[in-house]
């Protein structure tokens, strides 16, 4: 009896902390985006967060574009040619890519590429006192070392996902067309036919986007909150990957689920 | 508060605690203006804590700490940020902005908290970096530095807005004996010379005593002394004693605290 | 000098990353910027759509002259009523054309397919197709298909 008491309060413990965590992220953001900034060169921050979190991703996601494109083309023509409806590539490549693939496998990178690296960076400023010290300079570091990369990762990630839709749907028509000899009227009108504005493109750049919110949250969140040892900041640059993968998927389903469940 | 005018810092009753541990259980601390004050005591007994509870980067359990006058609990979070100005920490990993310059180091608090012109943040980064005896290596990055420059670096960064008092996180560790002779000149120089109430912390016995005008000894969750550094080495008090004296055992113990050893050992027999 | 370049890059990544938005815009979802291209409406009466869509294409002679802007059902005659806009350069369809809904392949998109009638006078716009077909439903077709030969069974 006594055992499955402390079981329950373990589990009651468990359970608080990670409320409390949450709690404290929470509070974390708010002071990071709501804080008058004043800072003179505020923007030349977000220029060089932008530089890092965006241009530096790029490499990365046009390669993995065109790849998952030039694939889904390549399985789509597979299957689709026994019914004779090879045309339906190009429309069956864009819905998939700008509704999920886009968002998701690109917030996936993201995470990898971007969010690893945020993380490791708040938390080595962190171990190596960097923020101690902004903070006795009389800075707050939550303007100037976080605010300048979470609305970097935010901006970035909708422009790196429209980037990555485009290129994958490129890569499919150089292989549907060019290579598998798809028709390329049908190719390009039965995708345009298909496919719309405000609920395909519209609702994949706002994935993209609350993506891109909780990928950069959750990274620079663990950086900050990193314990300051190398151990420490590995494994919250670990955490980043595996929570924003966890986060991206899960959201994607309640996401798809309100914007195309009653479709 | 007249205490105010001659104590720079005030500390009443503080108590903090890391999970169970007591790190400080109700001490009082003061620091007169224009002093330099050592605080020692045996590693790991929360010295590096103590300063950041002063630069309120911790919050204490209980008690007030006052700065110049003005008690951190008061202080809205823009307020504390404005008051962290009259204070200036050299950390021990001296803290340096990887990604910044010599000059940038020294020259970021004056770009972030005044609006002067280039030339004039020019000749402050140049007057600073003369001070440490550093004002060659501007151009160069932290990363070529020497750990001893390093800190000269960030103490001139931590000079570089006239600091009304500035915290010392163990200076001299991991020095050689020429950088320790530097950095024990220069802080008893930017004492006497701009008369920067300083709080250094350390367990180096000799350097700290040869600048501090006071002492305290911490150990134990508390102050086991306190006074000028003559009464503390002739006290007989026999914790101050012992860490005056550099004895191996005593009654800081040379053991962390264990079960009895013989039973340790036999322990599967039992 | 170094601050430049990555200016340069920014704004090039930011470009880009527009760019894109708008070339998925107006290739990928067929927007059309240019509203200048007038159209003129006509609608026609089916028994069936077939899962037709708004943004069908309509085409004649296999080139795209228009696109489905709305289908509805008729409250009177329980018949879909679909409007489309034609290219208002193509002004002359003679009034007894024929609509079909036609399917691209046997799992392709659904369109609305004019073919020429023979009268002198021309569909006006807000005028309507008065001849129709509606879509072929597969499993209908499969449908009377087995009936069919279930009855020659009996015979």
């Amino acid at each position: 009896m006594t055992g499955l008491s402390e079981r329950l309060a373990q589990l009651g413990r468990f359970g608080l902390e990670h409320v409390q965590s949450i709690g404290r992220s929470g509070v974390f953001l708010f002071l990071a985006i709501f804080s008058r900034a004043g800072f003179s060169n505020r923007f030349s921050l977000l220029t060089h967060q932008l530089y890092s979190i965006g241009v530096l991703s790029l490499l990365i996601v046009i390669m993995s574009g065109l790849f998952i494109g030039m694939v889904l083309a390549l399985q789509g023509y597979n299957i689709l040619i026994r019914y004779g409806s090879e045309g339906a590539v190009g429309q069956m490549v864009a819905l998939s890519l700008l509704r999920e693939m886009g968002p998701v496998v690109t917030g996936l990178l993201f995470a990898g590429r971007a969010g690893s690296a945020l993380t490791a960076e708040i938390g080595l400023m962190k171990t190596t006192e960097q923020l101690s010290s902004l903070e006795m300079i009389g800075v707050d570091p939550l303007k100037r070392i976080i605010a300048p990369r979470f609305w970097a990762g935010v901006i970035a990630m909708p422009l790196l996902a429209a980037i990555f839709s485009l290129v994958g749907i490129l890569g499919a028509a150089m292989v549907g067309i060019d290579w598998l000899g798809i028709y390329e009227g049908s190719f390009w009108s039965s995708m345009q036919s298909s496919v719309r504005l405000v609920n395909d493109i519209g609702n994949g750049m706002i994935k993209s986007l609350v993506f891109g919110f909780v990928v950069t949250w959750i990274s620079v969140y663990q950086g900050y909150d990193a314990v300051p040892t190398s151990e420490g900041v590995s494994r919250a640059t670990t955490r980043t990957v595996v929570y924003s993968s966890m986060a991206i998927l899960g959201l994607d389903f309640i996401l798809t689920a309100v914007m195309f469940g009653d479709l | 508060m007249s205490e105010a005018s001659e104590n720079f810092i005030e500390i009443r009753g503080l108590s903090f605690s890391r999970g169970n541990r007591a790190i400080f259980d109700n001490i009082d601390l003061t620091i007169p203006r224009g002093k330099v004050v050592g605080i020692m005591g045996p590693s790991g007994t929360g010295k590096t804590t103590l300063l950041r509870l002063i630069g309120r980067q911790l919050r204490a359990d209980a008690g007030s700490i006052y700065v110049d006058g003005q008690n951190l609990d008061d202080l809205s979070r823009e307020e504390l940020f404005k008051a962290r100005r009259k204070m200036g920490m050299l950390f021990q990993s001296g803290a340096l902005f990887t990604d910044l310059s010599v000059f940038e180091n020294v020259a970021f608090p004056i770009r972030i908290h005044t609006k002067l012109p280039e030339a004039m943040i020019r000749d402050i980064v140049f007057m600073k970096l003369e001070a440490v005896g550093l004002r060659g290596a501007w151009s160069l990055m932290p990363a070529e530095l020497s750990g001893g420059m390093n800190r000269r670096v960030a103490l001139a960064r931590a000079i570089a807005l006239d600091p009304a008092m500035v915290m010392y996180d163990e200076p001299f560790v991991g020095q050689d004996p020429i950088a320790m002779g530097v950095l024990v000149k220069l802080i008893r120089m930017l004492n006497e010379s701009l008369g920067i109430t300083s709080v250094v912390v350390s367990h180096d016995l000799h350097e700290t005593a040869s600048i501090s005008d006071y002492l305290y000894l911490i150990a134990d969750a508390g102050i086991i002394g306190q006074g000028a550094p003559d009464d503390l080495m002739n006290s007989t008090e026999p914790r101050v004693k012992q860490f005056m004296n550099g004895l191996s055992d005593g009654p800081v113990p040379f053991h962390y605290p264990a079960e009895d050893y013989r039973s340790a050992l036999l322990g599967q027999e039992n | 000098m170094r601050m430049r370049t990555i200016e340069i890059s920014v704004g090039g990544f930011m470009l880009a990353g527009v760019l894109a938005l708008l070339v998925l815009a107006l290739k990928v979802s067929g927007l059309s910027l240019d509203s200048s291209n007038k159209t003129y409406t006509v609608s026609a009466m089916f028994d069936n759509t077939g899962a037709l869509k708004p943004r069908a294409k309509v085409v004649m002679a296999g080139v795209i002259i228009g696109r489905v802007t709305n289908i509805e059902l008729d409250r009177h005659t329980y018949m879909a009523k679909v409007e489309m806009e034609i290219n208002s350069k193509i002004d002359n369809l003679p009034l007894d054309s024929t609509a079909s809904i036609v399917t691209a392949g046997l799992l392709g998109e659904k369109y609305v397919g004019v073919s020429i009638g023979g009268e002198v006078d021309y569909i006006k716009n807000g005028g309507r197709f008065e001849d129709t077909q509606s879509a072929v439903i597969l499993e209908e077709l499969i449908g009377k298909f087995l009936l069919g030969s279930v009855n020659k069974d009996d015979q």
